[in-house]
């Protein structure tokens, strides 16, 4: 990662914990609780879809996977929480990996159709597994999240924990695309018969890339999970998939900080639309209509290009290397 | 140039009786050959004739109905295009094939990939093993970029340099792979003269650190020039092999280029 990246994550890392010493009020704070938990989803699913060439669509599974099996290991059977986290993390990595393989060998977009059939089908499990997961009325009192015995019991407490787990997820992301790895997985997802013949391995790069991503989810679901201490299947509705698609495409496919932009757009804009209660759904649709059509690229690239005059760069919004001249 | 570990005298790739089947075409009918190390050697042939359909069987693209393609004595035929690109295969294409959202130089990088390690943890922790062989990346890109007449464009994006660049960063990058085998495709289709005239002399210069170049061109005047080894094909047969001298009076040459 460049110096610059650097500077901005630092900037940004400052910012982000500056913010409860001074926003007093508890409500905001849950918002962008729940932001810095969507910034860790979106993250992941724009490795995937910037970078493998790749869309899912069962996004919202995959963090109701991490969130369900987080609640049922610790709350029904007693398992230690952050192994548990761990553990909720690697299952659904496994799933994924089940899903990836037979799908992501196919050429073309298999895994949309696979993504969005699974997601259909954890939902259905939700809810008719109700000895397990307590059916459509959710199941209620999961552990709170806690270190050493410091337990995180408010908005204010666990918003440091939360937007340290964010900013970490940005910054590892930020060095995977800064990397061989990470430019093998440009280099597929632009032109994948030359980045074969270059001799990357795209088949088994796409696999990982999901598996990553289905990971990242998981985690940002175990940690909602633990933060509300209560999980109900309509959080993990195909709904929920949809909404962190947009996110990625709003902030820009393939650049990481748009997805941070994109996550906290997203998250903040339903709750300010509250004040115009009966038009909110309308006004929110025509933000989104009016930013992807006048800005595809999602809006990262052009508030880059406010502040960076080269066009090159806020186009393909990657920042693999400083570039010099022309 | 470092060691290529191979002797003389002794066949770098060798097709035997390799078919290639679209439908009812058959666009690589039976076709053997055999190729020395450390030549020029050109494939030649009408539209239509195989040889992009034959380096994209020799690159793993396709994989042939029947025959057997040895590199280095091992049979490559059914394995993946990255596996073969890792056993010293490398190409160009006909039309350039470049990750236009990158720099120059991040082109040529992607070309180091199959001799780096670094994984995805390296990656996501930039481990100081990372680091090392990062800057070692960079590093070997930049020299080669330097002997392809491309450092001073290093950092423009790809998309951004003339066609003529753009063949030679395609060159450049897959050079960056370290082959033993290069497989140039129409390396200079759309040029002007003098540019072609630059291509050939890179081709020769590329030769003499003891390339061994697979040459698919049209252009007669730059495989008679450069090439030590003829191969023609037609209608995805070999009618005809031997020194450009021999094969320019050829008579099954003449007749399926002039059609007389």
């Amino acid at each position: 990662m460049g110096k610059k990246n650097k500077i901005y994550l630092l900037a940004y890392a400052l910012i982000i914990f500056l913010v409860p010493a001074i926003w007093k009020n508890n409500y905001h704070l849950m918002v962008l609780n729940i932001a810095a938990l969507n910034i860790v989803v979106v993250i992941g699913l724009n490795l995937l879809m910037g970078f493998a060439g790749q869309i899912s669509l069962g996004h919202a599974a995959f963090f109701g996977l991490g969130a369900y099996l987080s609640a049922i290991f610790t709350a029904t059977f007693g398992f230690p929480l952050w192994p548990t986290i761990i553990l909720a993390m690697v299952i659904t990595g496994m799933v994924a990996y089940a899903i990836g393989i037979p799908t992501l060998k196919l050429e073309g977009h298999y895994l949309v159709m696979a993504t969005l059939g699974f997601n259909v089908i954890i939902y259905i499990l939700m809810i008719q597994l109700d000895g397990v997961t307590g059916g459509p009325s959710g199941f209620p009192g999961i552990p709170r999240l806690q270190v050493g015995g410091f337990v995180f019991d408010s908005d204010r407490k666990i918003y440091y924990l939360l937007w340290t787990i964010s900013v970490g997820t940005l910054l590892l992301s930020l060095n995977l695309i800064h990397s061989r790895v990470g430019r093998a997985m440009a280099a597929l997802s632009h032109n994948e018969i030359a980045a074969r013949c270059a001799g990357i391995d795209t088949e088994s790069y796409k696999v990982k890339v999901f598996v990553i991503s289905a990971v990242l989810a998981s985690l940002a679901g175990s940690c909602y999970a633990h933060y509300i201490t209560f999980v109900s299947p309509g959080t993990f509705s195909f709904f929920y998939s949809i909404q962190v698609v947009t996110m990625v495409l709003i902030g820009g496919i393939g650049s990481l900080w748009g997805s941070v932009l994109g996550a906290i757009l997203l998250t903040i804009l339903p709750e300010i639309l509250h004040a115009v209660k009966e038009y909110n759904v309308l006004i929110y649709g025509i933000i989104l209509m009016v930013v992807l059509i006048f800005f595809p690229q999602g809006l990262f690239p052009v508030v880059a290009g406010i502040f960076r005059k080269r066009k090159e760069e806020a186009r393909s919004g990657m920042e693999l290397v400083p570039r010099k001249g022309p | 140039m470092p060691e290529k570990g191979f002797q003389q005298n002794q066949t770098i790739l060798e097709t035997r009786e390799i078919t290639m089947r679209f439908g009812g075409l058959e666009a690589l009918n039976a076709l053997s050959f055999c190729i020395a190390p450390h030549q020029i050697v050109s494939v030649i042939g009408p539209n239509g004739a195989g040889k992009t359909t034959l380096l994209n069987a020799i690159t793993g693209v396709y994989s042939p109905n029947s025959g057997e393609i040895l590199f280095r004595g091992m049979p490559i035929s059914g394995l993946k295009p990255f596996q073969i690109t890792a056993r010293g295969i490398n190409r160009t294409f006909q039309q350039v094939q470049l990750f236009s959202n990158m720099t120059v130089l991040e082109n040529v990088m992607v070309g180091m990939h199959p001799r780096t390690k670094s994984g995805f943890w390296d990656g996501l922790f930039h481990f100081a093993s990372e680091r090392r062989e990062e800057k070692k990346i960079r590093e070997k890109a930049e020299t080669l970029l330097d002997s392809f007449g491309l450092l001073p464009k290093a950092y423009w994006m790809s998309a951004h340099v003339s066609i003529a660049d753009q063949k030679r960063l395609e060159i450049a990058r897959a050079m960056a792979g370290e082959p033993e085998l290069l497989l140039l495709d129409e390396p200079v289709a759309g040029l002007n003269i003098r540019e072609t005239e630059a291509m050939g002399d890179l081709i020769i210069k590329l030769k003499q650190t003891g390339q061994t170049i697979i040459l698919v061109e049209h252009n007669m005047h730059l495989v008679m020039g450069i090439s030590d080894w003829v191969i023609v094909l037609h209608h995805g047969a070999k009618i005809g092999e031997g020194r450009p001298e021999e094969m320019q009076k050829d008579s099954r040459v003449m007749e399926a280029y002039l059609g007389t």
